[in-house]
């Protein structure tokens, strides 16, 4: 499972399955918000890419 | 907008008393610009050294280029918003000292600080080894800030090239040069019959350290919008970049764009060139997505039939590039794009981060990762510490009679990503 | 001084031992030239000489590659050969392989250059094209004529150590470098006039074909999260202070495994950024925005996954070759396997 901001080019090189990160300079959490408030972010993404990894995908999916 | 550019020629440089230019040398003064660098409290230190074409000499850490320029007719001053006051540019005469350079260099800001050899094979990589250039070493005050640093190291260079084009104000140019685009309406019905060309300028707009400027804007707070070629010759964008050496788009590279300069010899034979159309880098899909939806709406709105793409830097940035090629050839118009490529050192991996097949017309600006051996010199202008730890070099590569390998990416503006050099890449 | 000698590799076809009923043939090597190798002899002149020539039953060396190869260089090296030569292959698919992989193994084991040819559509040319110079000739046998002089041409460039040019100049299939070059025009106004030419409907070359990129089938889900190890690998450039495996800031040509062991977050005192390709002040501070090491310790500890990998793997991604790439990750899956991991989480800046 692939965490990455530009989904495009996880796209074109062949991941499967994708969750969208923050950005490039900070693709898991926001340090423009509190601490808290970023771990929560990154909670999230990691919690996102957990359900990605349970997922049956017969092709490249996003998971939003 | 119609701008005259006066070249004058540079053929030699030369320390001297004051700053001034005679029979196609320039002379400066050494003192006169240390003391200007050195008013900036972020910057400790400030040398200047001079490089000529086909000296023994290598320069490295060069973080930026200057192509000296002065406005002598028209509103606003070079460098607009960032140097001189925020005015408009691109109207009138401009005097440039064509030939000569200023290149800022010293202890690294990032690891995309880059070489130059003035002599020696890997001369002929870089356009700089071909200018005279006037060479200005900083070094930074204790405990600065990385994003000062460069910022100051960014204005060091800017206020010396100022400073020494303020020598070519009153002299009578070799050569006057024309250009001029009009208001799209009319420029449309001036040449009804021929295609109607334009340009998609992407800024570097990464961050800090990976910025550009469009009269003083960060470019990764602007919207795509539409500029005049003119103003670009200006000054109205100033590189603030440290991305790989090879394709950093220089301040001097966008004073003298090839894709603009080489339009423009077209123009009015057998295409009309229209505008460009001017959009940035970002680091979020969201920028990304909707930047280039405005840049297929503007292509679409000036009524364009075909367009040139240029990008700065790789990796993610080809995902702007690609995008809005898609989104511009789905918007009905024509697409080239111009790039470099990075297919590892033995040339057999993707050229390319992304892809898409709208992609399908691609001039190729040589690919980076070439191992070339760089031979000692007699003259160091800058520092040699950080060789290995630059993009382009790696663990290993120094050797100890001051040779080393390294990859071509090293060098400044050796495959920049505009079609300004003549190196290319082939299938073998 | 005196002659380069060349050994030249066939199959059991070319040397008169037969077809199918010899394809079982074991590694013999006999002195000087034989079958097609005449051709090539007298082609090669007085300077060169065939001093042997290596035979393999074509179902031989395809079910026994490794020993076969091995037997083969054996018998080869004592001549001490400055050229290796196998085949041409033609349409022959078997052959073709063998050719591709005895080339590949002799360039390896003796450090010489090697050479063979092909028809395109052998499926050797796929799989050796990009490792070797694969000559092109015609379908059968009967293209050994036209394919003799290109043998000479190239073999004798490559033991001179002569540049050798593109594959349409030189007569070899395309193998898919890239190689640069200077052009007469530069990039901006080549670039208008293929605009210009598109612009008229008119036929305009790219300079590069996009590529197809490589797919892998998608993996099962993971069942049972709750007892599944996890690892992190990264391409974000995360190191230890020091970046002590000297990974590049661009174009990695390494990767790094790295112990975050009894750690519960990713301090900026132990963990640093060397990626040249972002901005790095936010991730300097906090490397946590890359490799997750907090949140998932906190559901290693929740019981939500089974357990975190003692260690995360790291590269940069900036400028890397995908061939590396590709290399870093089939080196480290074993480990992964080994250490029982059960799921990966990937993450790219």
């Amino acid at each position: 499972m692939h965490i990455c901001t530009v989904v495009p080019i996880s796209k074109t090189i062949g991941a499967n399955r994708i969750v969208p990160a923050i950005g490039i300079p900070y693709p898991l959490g926001d340090p423009t918000k509190s601490p808290a408030q970023s771990e929560k972010i990154r909670r999230e993404l990691v919690e996102r890419g957990l359900t990605a990894l349970q997922t049956p995908v017969t092709g490249q999916t996003v998971f939003e | 907008m119609k701008l005259e550019l006066g070249k004058i020629y540079i053929k030699d440089v030369q320390f001297a008393e004051k700053t001034y230019v005679e029979n196609g040398t320039l002379y400066v003064c050494k003192e006169d610009i240390e003391k200007l660098v050195l008013e900036d409290e972020r910057l400790a230190g400030a040398r200047v050294d001079l490089a000529r074409p086909g000296e023994s000499v290598r320069i490295s850490p060069v973080k930026d280029v200057i192509e000296p320029r002065v406005k002598v007719e028209g509103d606003g001053a070079v460098f607009p918003g960032v140097i001189g006051k925020v005015g408009q540019v691109g109207e009138g005469r401009t005097h440039a000292l064509v030939g000569a350079a200023v290149i800022t260099c010293g202890r690294i800001v990032g690891f995309q600080e880059g070489v130059i050899d003035m002599s020696g094979p890997t001369a002929k990589y870089t356009p700089f080894s071909k200018t005279n250039n006037v060479c200005v070493v900083i070094e930074p005050a204790d405990g600065i800030e990385t994003h000062d640093y460069e910022a100051a190291g960014r204005m060091a260079g800017l206020k010396t090239a100022v400073y020494i084009a303020e020598a070519a104000r009153c002299l009578a140019p070799d050569e006057i040069v024309t250009y001029e685009t009009k208001p799209l309406l009319e420029q449309i019905a001036q040449y009804p019959s021929l295609p109607k060309i334009g340009y998609v300028h992407m800024l570097q707009s990464q961050g800090l350290l990976h910025d550009t400027y469009y009269y003083g804007v960060d470019a990764k707070k602007f919207i795509p919008t539409i500029m005049y070629p003119t103003e670009i010759m200006d000054g109205a964008i100033v590189s603030g970049n440290c991305v790989a050496p090879c394709d950093k788009v220089t301040t001097f590279h966008h004073l003298n764009n090839p894709v603009i300069e080489d339009l423009y010899k077209h123009h009015g034979k057998d295409l009309n060139f229209v505008g460009v159309i001017l959009t940035n880098e970002n680091v979020f899909l969201a920028d990304k997505e909707r930047h280039s939806d405005m840049v297929a709406k503007l292509a679409g709105y000036l009524g364009l039939d075909g367009l040139l793409i240029t990008e700065e830097g790789y990796g993610n940035p080809d995902t702007d590039l690609m995008m809005n090629c898609k989104k511009v050839t789905q918007a009905g118009v024509k697409v080239v794009i111009i790039t470099d490529e990075f297919p590892g050192r033995d040339g057999k991996s993707y050229s390319l981060a992304d892809a898409v097949p709208e992609a399908d017309t691609m001039v190729s600006c040589g690919q980076g990762n070439l191992i070339v051996h760089f031979p000692p010199m007699d003259k160091l202008i800058g520092t040699m510490d950080y060789v290995e730890s630059q993009i382009g070099g790696y663990s290993g590569c120094m050797y100890e009679d001051g040779s080393f390998d390294a990859e071509l990416q090293i060098i400044i503006a050796s495959t920049i990503a505009n079609g300004y050099n003549k190196l290319a890449a082939r299938t073998y | 001084m005196g002659k380069y000698k060349i050994v030249h590799y066939i199959n059991n076809f070319f040397s008169g031992a037969g077809g199918e009923e010899a394809a079982g043939m074991r590694p013999e090597i006999h002195e000087g030239p034989m079958g097609p190798g005449l051709a090539l002899a007298e082609a090669f002149g007085e300077e060169f000489e065939i001093a042997a020539t290596a035979v393999c039953g074509d179902n031989y060396f395809g079910e026994n590659l490794e020993d076969a190869a091995a037997e083969l260089i054996g018998m080869i090296r004592p001549y001490k050969p400055d050229l290796f030569i196998a085949g041409p292959a033609f349409n022959a698919g078997r052959y073709g392989v063998a050719c591709g992989t005895i080339c590949k193994e002799v360039e390896k084991a003796l450090g010489i250059p090697v050479l063979t040819g092909m028809y395109e559509e052998n499926p050797g040319v796929d799989m050796f094209r990009k490792d070797l110079i694969v000559i092109k000739t015609k379908n059968s046998a009967a293209g050994m004529r036209k394919a003799v002089p290109v043998f000479k041409r190239l073999g004798e460039k490559l033991v001179k150590g002569r540049e050798i040019l593109g594959p349409d100049m030189e007569g070899y299939l395309e193998r898919g470098i890239r190689v640069n070059y200077f052009a007469e025009k530069r990039g901006s106004e080549r670039a208008i006039e293929l605009l210009l030419k598109k612009c008229r409907g008119e036929e305009c070359q790219t300079e590069y074909p996009m590529p197809e990129f490589d797919r892998v089938e998608p993996a099962a889900p993971v069942t049972d999260l709750a007892h599944t190890k996890i690892a992190i690998v990264t391409s974000g450039g995360i190191v230890p202070q020091g970046n002590p495996d000297h990974i590049e800031s661009s174009s990695a040509t390494k990767y790094g495994i790295y112990s975050i062991k009894g750690m519960d977050r990713m301090d900026k005192k132990d963990f640093m950024t060397v990626h040249g390709g972002y901005d790095r002040a936010f991730v300097t501070e906090d490397p946590n925005l890359v490799v997750p090491l907090d949140v998932l310790r906190k559901l290693e500890k929740e019981g939500v996954i089974g357990e975190l990998a003692g260690y995360f793997i790291s590269t940069t991604g900036t400028g890397t070759a995908t061939g590396n790439a590709k290399a870093f990750g089939r080196d480290f899956v074993g480990k992964l396997k080994e250490d029982g991991i059960g799921a990966v989480i990937l993450t790219s800046t």
